[in-house]
């Protein structure tokens, strides 16, 4: 998995609330069976109109939030479906950070496992921050630090532990598990004899 | 959470499973049982294979194919994307030596139905998929809950899955529904309350006696939306009415270990003396039939109700918040719930796909016609579904009411097959979520029970089954 250290750059305002994971990717994408090539449909339906032109007023259309890294929201994104395609496409677009004031839990966790960092601020720093995306300020957003700057903005922000430190090196998650796989197994050897009906398929 | 005192259904279920902690800190948990659909299962197996990893036990895992398939004509499987979504997940299945029901096969279904519909859902256990609406078997006790498809994949590899513990709360529903009110319009109705983040960190259980008076499909509509809520899943104790309708089901336990499953499911309800860090509690009688009006779950109104005006907002993230959702449904505010005009019925999902839903609406239409500028469409939930349907003569009385009869699978819930709505075309749909173009690009959804969707189909308009002869 791609490491996350620290970023820098514009931040792309969004003040819409509940934005659901078909906002960011509708279901015409699902179809692949690939992991990129999802950053081109992203936000499909704000950013392209009926005929697949760009509309050009939507943020991301626009420049120099079109290079983006950064994405400042209104409060539940990515609530709803549980698709991996929505961060997959967040990242193809070149998103690594998304701040709001609170995630959906499939959406947040999901982030985790695509080197994307979810950052939850209060409403008081979300409105700080949403002002400077739209004034254009620069961000810097340290995880080691657990901070982000923005002008003259210094707002520290929470993290689990292990979320952070999967990030900093980049963990295959799956290989750490597999490191436990005697206890896996001694497991399923202790149930298959407490709880036998869960063993038997027909 | 400590093992002694009094413990909630969700604590009893978690401690029952945990595998153990990883250095790390986190919580490793078994996985009882893994379904698998065709839209978030691919890049999980192309995972495995660039890892040259096995799965590590396969004969816990089910698949099935519901989000792209076609409802009529499903031989041919026309867009070519889809047929590829399809085709890969027999492939994958396969190779791995997973059970996988075709689309030829009458239990092929939309995978939450077809689990309890099987007896593969069962109280106690752990369950996951790749899809938020997996929250649908906690009807049984069985903590079950969304994953995306990084964690299919990590499922698929060591039947495990990295988690901390949720919160507990408990949404405590007491009392006799009144007349023409039921579980949908229940679910819908705790959304409006909470918000769909009211729930988030949370698994809810869902108690009291009107809970726990619903059928087991009624149940299923309840939990199913928990997800709408934001949480992470959502619970009901298990009771005879569960046992009865898990027994003899292919995929329950034999006679060789009923009783002691049963003793089992019988330990797991919740403690009476057990915490919650969330209570609601609410009196059904102040519940009616419920319909949505905006472009969110929790955008609920009274059937009885008006389209709500952006100027009565507490804050003004609300107001443009409505604001925006009004422009979406093309709503003016203050209009009765009751003139709005529609062209669209769609019944059906995993919310209310379910053959007790079907026999609701065939008893509404019966010997009567659909609205002449109205286009209906059932999609039963399983081919299951559809066959006892047939039996009872049902699909009949819907064809009969102009009603169109399709193959069992996700439909229009979500328009990934050609099944979608035009824009700025109206639904009255039974599904789950009437986000911006979910059903269709443009697309204008309003959420509501198969009752009212049946009698709105009827009047052409959005009808109150109270009113309704
Ligand atoms: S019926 Fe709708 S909500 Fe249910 S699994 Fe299918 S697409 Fe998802």
């Amino acid at each position: 998995m791609d490491k996350f250290h620290s970023l820098k750059g514009i931040a792309a305002p969004l003040p819409i609330v509940n934005i659901d994971t078909d906002m960011i990717i509708p279901k015409q994408f699902l179809k692949t069976i690939k992991r990129t090539g999802l950053g081109v449909s992203l936000f499909y339906e704000m950013r392209y109109d009926n005929d697949g032109n760009l509309i050009k007023d939507f943020v991301l259309n626009t420049s120099p939030y079109d290079q983006s890294k950064i994405l400042v929201a209104g409060d539940n994104f990515g609530c709803g479906s549980s698709r991996e395609h929505a961060p997959w496409s967040l990242k193809d677009f070149g998103i690594r950070s998304v701040i709001s004031t609170s995630f959906a839990d499939i959406f947040y966790n999901n982030c985790f496992q695509n080197g994307i960092l979810p950052i939850v601020v209060s409403p008081e720093n979300l409105d700080q921050l949403m002002t400077a995306a739209k004034n254009q300020i620069e961000f810097t957003i340290d995880l080691p630090e657990q901070v982000i700057k923005a002008g003259n903005h210094l707002i520290k922000f929470e993290i689990e532990e292990f979320r952070k430190e999967r990030l900093l090196q980049g963990l295959d998650d799956i290989g750490i598990t597999l490191g436990y796989k005697d206890k896996i197994n001694a497991y399923e050897e202790d149930k298959k004899n407490k709880k036998p009906w869960l063993f038997k398929n027909n | 959470m400590s093992n002694q005192g009094p413990k909630t259904l969700f604590d009893k279920i978690w401690s029952e499973h945990l595998v153990g902690q990883r250095e790390d800190g986190t919580n490793l948990l078994y996985i009882d049982r893994h379904l698998v659909h065709e839209v978030t299962s691919p890049q999980a197996f192309e995972g495995l294979k660039i890892s040259n990893r096995p799965v590590h036990r396969p004969e816990a895992t089910i698949a099935v194919a519901d989000h792209n398939v076609p409802t009529i004509n499903r031989q041919n499987i026309e867009d070519p994307q889809s047929k590829i979504q399809v085709e890969t997940l027999a492939k994958n299945t396969k190779e791995h030596g997973i059970q996988y029901f075709d689309l030829m096969d009458q239990r092929q279904g939309i995978v939450h139905i077809i689990g309890p519909e099987q007896g593969i859902t069962q109280p106690g256990m752990t369950i996951v998929c790749g899809d938020s609406h997996t929250s649908t078997h906690g009807a049984f006790g069985a903590l079950a809950f969304g994953i995306g498809t990084s964690e299919v994949e990590h499922v698929l590899a060591t039947q495990t899955i990295v988690q901390n513990p949720a919160k507990n709360m408990r949404i405590s529903v007491n009392g006799e529904l009144p007349f023409g009110v039921n579980s949908k319009d229940l679910i819908l109705y705790i959304i409006g309350k909470i918000g769909t983040a009211g729930g988030t960190g949370h698994v809810i259980e869902y108690a009291g006696s009107s809970i726990m008076g619903l059928s087991m499909e009624g149940r299923m509509t309840i939990c199913n939306m928990s997800i709408e809520a934001g949480a992470r899943a959502g619970l009901i104790s298990p009771d005879q009415t569960t046992f009865n309708y898990i027994k003899g089901r292919p995929y329950a336990p034999g006679t060789e270990h009923w009783d002691q499953a049963v003793e089992y499911w019988s330990s797991l309800p919740s403690d009476n003396d057990a915490n919650y860090d969330h209570e609601i509690v609410i009196d059904s009688s102040e519940i009616d039939p419920m319909v949505t009006w905006g472009t969110s779950p929790e955008d609920v109104v009274s059937v009885k109700g008006t389209v709500p005006n952006p100027s009565s907002a507490k804050t003004e993230n609300k107001k443009k918040s409505i604001e925006r959702s009004l422009e979406y449904m093309g709503l003016k505010p203050g209009t009765k719930i009751t003139d709005i005009k529609l062209d669209k019925i769609f019944i059906g999902s995993c919310t209310n796909g379910r053959i007790e839903d079907l026999r609701k609406v065939a008893s509404i239409v019966k010997d009567k016609k659909i609205a002449s500028h109205v286009q209906a469409m059932i999609v039963p939930g399983s081919g299951l579904v559809k066959k006892q349907a047939e039996e009872e003569g049902i699909d009949k009385i819907l064809k009969d009411a102009g009603f169109e009869w399709r193959e069992a699978g996700c439909s229009m819930c979500l328009g990934m097959n050609p099944d979608q709505l035009k824009p700025g075309e109206r639904c009255a749909s039974t599904s789950n979520r009437n986000f911006e173009g979910r059903q269709g690009r443009g697309g204008r959804t309003h959420l509501m029970s198969p009752e009212l969707a049946a009698a709105s189909a009827i009047t052409g308009n959005i009808s109150d089954i109270r009113d309704f002869t």
